[in-house]
């Protein structure tokens, strides 16, 4: 099976005088259409390690390929890009535009790569926000939304631009659990439904058992 | 670009106090440059205007033994053909003679102009109170205050002499007020004729006078008719020259009024900069998740800089009304005894047009600094810290 990520001793430090090692020799391969979580204490360093794996934070030193592009070879522009169109985030604080619609704030990965929306990105944005089961509310501005609602409204923008994998972290950190249930079941339907691969990085021991695999990071390793 | 604009038109008008305030400060800021600019624009115009505006710009005398030109019309026909920035051009026949009605007798300068030409670089006609213009030879028109003093009407006959004894007897057609005392008392004018025939200067003339187009080239030009002009013994003598102190305060003027224009643009870029500045702070985890899902840096920053171009335009397109405001109570309010305005405004639509360009400009200037660090934004200090 082909890997969407993988990462070649990655190994991660902070600080320029006082140095604190984060990552330590990290290896880690994620297939095509896997639907994996990632656990660890608080400070294990798992929310570092997708920051890596979405390239939003740097490795120290080592190797990340992702799509088979070794990310170290890629300029400003295209780990742009790369985020844009490959990488769907998540994050527990929701992070949507406040000053958006939820129907906007979907379209907003597609305005990046496309420009203008035409009717077939609309079309396609209220699909998404039909299936995260927001279409009555699609016009409300982000910041008239219950956090469970923003939740689902981040997960569309995610799925916009048809990305090959998802990273999630804490996506339920913030929710009821009841809320957290739904948030899981749209992820295993898109897994199911479009194959895309999903990497969550979670607290909450009852959707890491429903994932295919647990990751288990401490003090940097992966156990 | 289309979603940096929008971007920026969303985070303006969600702070709208913010926004206000800003759009306020640049009001102002415009607003003063219209109202200072056109003040003292329209000031300076009268000033030249009453100086200079019913006089010539240059005069062309003669150095010769006798004072006179020659060949006055070879002289105007080569300023014709050689210099396009004359607007009125004419000659005049000037002599110092005496005035006498029954037993009063006066000197006076008798003034001599072909007086369609020169009615166009004097006005005459504006100034006339009572009776009409000379039409022929041996008719004058006389100044209000010589007037009173020797008890002259229109229609009376009066005496003129020259130095060397001649005397000639000439028509008042009508009475004038030039609102200056000393032509008032001094001048009487005529066709030249009429001083060419009393004071014996034939055909010559004693000077040639002209207005320019643009008053302020009249030093340049000047320059360069004394080295086209064929007669010789030629003095030219233009206003600037003789006006040296007026100018000197013009400038000192101008450059006051662009001393306080430069700090109130100094003020206002600091105020957009400084309010952008705390605003790319508010926006930083907005701008921080932008750039997770892919925003390329010059994206983020062209959201500043759209910012700074949206406050820049409607500030200023406020600032000119604002400032016009401002310019027609001045003059509806600052008013002389006479009901005239204090000071004439004159809407200079090239200044007000280049002050609003100068404040769009300032404005997207002042947004670098808050671009540049949206710019330099990097994602994962937003996603690290919440």
């Amino acid at each position: 099976m082909d890997n969407v990520v993988e990462l070649k001793k990655v190994n991660k430090i902070y600080g320029e005088e006082i140095k604190t090692q984060v990552l330590y020799d990290v290896d880690l391969s994620i297939p095509k259409g896997s639907f994996q979580s990632i656990v660890g204490a608080s400070g294990s360093g798992k929310s570092t390690l997708l920051n890596i794996i979405g390239t939003l934070d740097k490795a120290s030193s080592g190797d990340v390929w992702i799509g088979g592009e070794n990310i170290k070879e890629l300029s400003g522009k295209d780990l742009a890009n790369l985020r844009n169109q490959r990488i769907g985030f998540i994050f527990q604080f929701h992070y949507l535009l406040n000053e958006f619609t939820a129907l906007e704030n979907v379209l907003i990965p597609y305005m990046i790569n496309k420009g203008k929306p035409g009717k077939d990105a609309v079309k396609r944005a209220e699909r998404l926000l039909d299936l995260v089961g927001l279409t009555k509310v699609k016009n409300n501005l982000a910041s008239k939304m219950s956090g469970g609602q923003q939740q689902r409204t981040s997960i569309a923008r995610a799925l916009m631009n048809s990305p090959q994998i998802i990273l999630a972290d804490e996506p339920t950190g913030n929710l009821d659990s009841e809320s957290s249930e739904s948030v899981y079941e749209i992820f295993r339907k898109v897994n199911k439904q479009e194959k895309t691969t999903f990497l969550i990085v979670t607290h909450d021991d009852r959707i890491a058992q429903k994932t295919d695999k647990i990751i288990v990071v401490k003090d940097g390793r992966i156990e | 670009m289309g979603l940096s604009y929008l971007i920026a038109w969303r985070f303006l008008t969600s702070t709208k106090t913010q926004t206000l305030l800003i759009i306020c400060g640049i009001t102002v800021g415009v607003a003063v440059q219209v109202f200072l600019g056109s003040l003292i624009f329209g000031l300076q115009t009268s000033l030249v205007d009453t100086t200079i505006g019913r006089s010539s710009h240059i005069v062309i005398t003669s150095d010769n033994f006798s004072k006179t030109i020659n060949k006055p019309q070879v002289i105007m026909s080569e300023i014709e053909t050689f210099e396009e920035g004359v607007k009125n051009l004419s000659f005049a026949v000037d002599s110092a003679g005496f005035v006498s009605f029954k037993s009063e007798t006066l000197p006076v300068l008798v003034r001599g102009f072909s007086l369609q030409d020169a009615e166009r670089i004097y006005g005459f006609q504006e100034f006339i109170y009572e009776g009409r213009m000379p039409q022929k030879v041996n008719e004058i028109i006389v100044g209000k205050d010589l007037a009173q003093e020797i008890g002259v009407q229109v229609e009376d006959f009066v005496f003129i002499s020259s130095s060397a004894g001649n005397r000639e007897r000439v028509r008042v057609t009508g009475l004038y007020d030039f609102k200056v005392a000393a032509i008032n008392q001094t001048w009487l004018v005529t066709p030249a004729k009429t001083v060419q025939n009393i004071f014996g200067f034939g055909n010559r003339v004693t000077s040639i006078e002209m207005q320019l187009e643009k008053v302020f080239s009249a030093q340049e030009i000047a320059q360069r008719l004394e080295t086209v002009l064929s007669e010789e013994d030629l003095i030219l003598e233009n206003w600037m020259d003789q006006n040296e102190q007026l100018l000197s305060g013009l400038r000192g003027q101008s450059v006051s009024s662009y001393m306080i224009q430069f700090f109130v643009l100094v003020a206002v870029t600091l105020g957009i900069a400084s309010v952008l500045a705390v605003s790319v702070v508010q926006k930083s985890k907005q701008i921080g998740i932008l750039k997770a899902i892919g925003i390329k840096d010059q994206n983020a920053s062209a959201i500043f800089l759209f910012q700074g171009l949206l406050l820049g335009v409607v500030g200023s397109i406020l600032g000119i009304f604002s400032g016009y405001a401002l310019l027609t109570m001045f003059t509806t309010f600052a008013r002389n005894p006479d009901g005239t305005p204090v000071v004439p405004i004159l809407i200079n639509v090239r200044f007000i047009v280049i002050s609003a360009i100068i404040a769009v400009m300032v404005s997207v200037v002042a947004s670098f600094v808050p671009a540049k660090y949206s710019s330099r934004l990097s994602p994962i200090e937003v996603i690290r810290n919440g």
